[in-house]
């Protein structure tokens, strides 16, 4: 959808050029519904960065609390300054480097787009600041897979660098309109909100850097119990009702394909928490709240990738698959003694790999019939989809291992990202900032 | 019977209790208390260095035999200090300890502790 929109946008540039003094572009107006929804999107991605810091912010233990939720706050500072000045144009800029990442000299500071209307009747700021929240909490992800162990410099110069040598060019691949991947097969890779560009690269990272830096100190030996559940729970109500923007944003409308990713969204979530806490009763006997937490996630993940093409009846059951795969990808961590503390590939990783090669099997009837049209053939299977989608899913893992093993080597060897033995033993909270999270419900 | 009763600083928690398992001793109560001692606070809030007059403390309480008092001082005293000779480390109070009692077993005395 997204890419479309660019094309035409690119397309009305270029006819602008070529026709001299006609302002063609400007015929462009701005849509006061759909951008009043975009604007309220924007906002919504935003609120699901603290809602992230909410819900990792709870899990670790007391010393870590204000370590960890400044992961996420820290994303939202470094990929809020570095989205504008060169995310942007690496993501959705014209292809440079045979495809690699994209570049345009006018997205750079965004200076070129300060008239631009684009073709979806919004104005080009919205997309570009709504694009840039998805860059800030694609990072923050990552982080829960080595809470409690690394350094904040060390971390800070990670996620910029992962910015734009990891996220931007995938980005770039699925979502800009000459991305290799966006035009894969008969309608391109099915990554509607992030899928791949998100949850997998993240959750993929997380997995290396978890093996990469090593356990923490004492684990799994010792119980490292959250420290606030409550804050875990609002965190992932935050999470849910962000999603909205998240997914129903990103249709770039405010019409039909709106509406039914809202809805796929809410069915999916809902999905998710009801099979993770029917396992855990059935399982242990008793319905956990982080469970119900979990699971919230693992449905929200999985939809991602398939909210513009599956139906409500294709949600409830990607919601379920999602559930059932993330919670088994759990207990094999702990079989497998790696130690991705909050589990951020368990549920990202896996959740996204779930609904982007699962969401086939759900394709509204109409999609794969548009498909079919733009085939010389006139036929696209799902099996045909699935491996366009594997194709996608596939890339993604391998370029986001390789390259973050890349970055997290040379931070590691220059900066340093795995925090000393002391430090860790101290806790981030005074070792890295300072600070103590809840020191106020002393008297002092 | 001795309470033995450790005021430390909240950032060496783990290690106090890392090395107190490792000496044998493995029955502590912690708690988050706050106090001060002629310790100036170095937290930072909102970039401004400020003073404030209580500061958070743990306290550690440990009972046990007369025979386990030196280990269990020593070992608090290695673990709990900064060893950079600013004030603040803590202080530990040792108190007679008149009787221990466990519930479970109605046991009393040096073998219920």
């Amino acid at each position: 959808m997204r890419k479309k929109l660019l094309t035409t946008l690119l397309f009305l540039l270029a006819a602008s050029l070529f026709q001299g003094t006609a302002h063609a572009a400007a015929a462009v107006v701005t849509d006061t519904g759909t951008t009043s929804w975009m604007l309220t999107s924007t906002a919504l991605v935003l609120l699901m960065v603290p809602g992230l810091a909410m819900f990792y912010g709870g899990l670790v233990r007391t010393k870590n609390v204000l370590g960890t939720m400044m992961h996420s706050f820290g994303a939202m500072v470094i990929i809020g300054v570095l989205w504008p000045m060169v995310g942007y144009s690496i993501s959705f800029g014209s292809g440079i480097l045979g495809g690699f990442a994209g570049w345009d000299n006018k997205y750079f500071m965004l200076q070129g787009i300060d008239e631009t209307i684009m073709p979806a009747h919004i104005p080009e700021y919205v997309f570009a600041m709504f694009q840039g929240k998805f860059a800030i909490i694609t990072p923050a992800l990552i982080a829960g897979a080595f809470a409690e162990r690394v350094n904040f410099k060390g971390y800070a110069v990670f996620i910029a660098l992962w910015c734009v040598f990891v996220y931007s060019p995938i980005c770039h691949w699925v979502w800009a309109s000459d991305g290799f991947l966006f035009n894969l097969g008969a309608a391109g890779a099915i990554d509607f909100a992030g899928g791949t560009v998100v949850h997998i690269s993240s959750g993929i990272t997380a997995l290396v850097a978890a093996l990469y830096l090593g356990k923490r100190r004492a684990y799994p030996n010792n119980v490292m119990s959250p420290n606030n559940l409550v804050m875990t729970l609002i965190g992932a109500g935050l999470l849910w009702v962000g999603w909205f923007g998240f997914n129903a944003g990103s249709a770039i409308a405010s019409d039909l394909a709106t509406a039914r990713a809202l809805t796929v969204t809410q069915v999916a979530a809902a999905s998710g928490a009801f099979t993770w806490m029917m396992i855990e009763m059935f399982h242990h006997g008793k319905a956990t709240s982080l469970g119900v937490a979990s699971g919230i996630l693992a449905g929200l993940v999985a939809i991602t990738p398939a909210a513009g093409v599956v139906q409500p009846s294709g949600a409830l059951a990607l919601g379920a698959l999602a559930a059932v795969c993330c919670y088994s990808a759990i207990l094999l961590k702990s079989k497998l003694g790696y130690d991705d503390s909050l589990d951020a590939f368990g549920v990202h990783g896996v959740g996204g790999i779930v609904g982007a090669l699962a969401l086939v099997f759900f394709i509204r009837p109409a999609w794969m019939a548009d498909a079919a049209a733009k085939t010389v053939s006139k036929s696209w299977t799902i099996w045909q989809q699935l491996g366009v989608q594997a194709t996608a899913v596939g890339v993604t893992i391998a370029y986001a291992a390789v390259a973050s093993l890349i970055l997290l080597f040379l931070v590691e060897k220059t900066i340093g990202l795995r925090i000393s033995a002391n430090d860790e033993m101290s806790g981030l909270d005074h070792s890295m900032h300072g600070e103590h999270g809840y020191g106020l419900i002393n008297l002092n | 019977m001795k309470l033995i009763t450790a005021i430390i600083q909240p950032d060496r928690l783990d290690h106090v209790r890392e090395a107190l398992i490792q000496a044998d001793i493995t029955r502590i109560t912690v708690s988050r208390v706050t106090g001060h001692g002629r310790q100036e606070d170095i937290e930072l809030y909102r970039g401004q260095k400020i003073a404030p007059n209580l500061i958070p403390k743990i306290r550690i309480d440990i009972a046990v035999n007369n025979e386990f008092v030196d280990i269990t001082v020593d070992t608090i005293i290695k673990a709990a200090s900064h060893n950079v000779g600013e004030i603040g480390d803590g202080k530990i109070f040792i108190t007679p300890l008149e009787e221990c009692i466990r519930i479970r077993t109605r046991e009393r005395g040096g073998k219920a502790i």
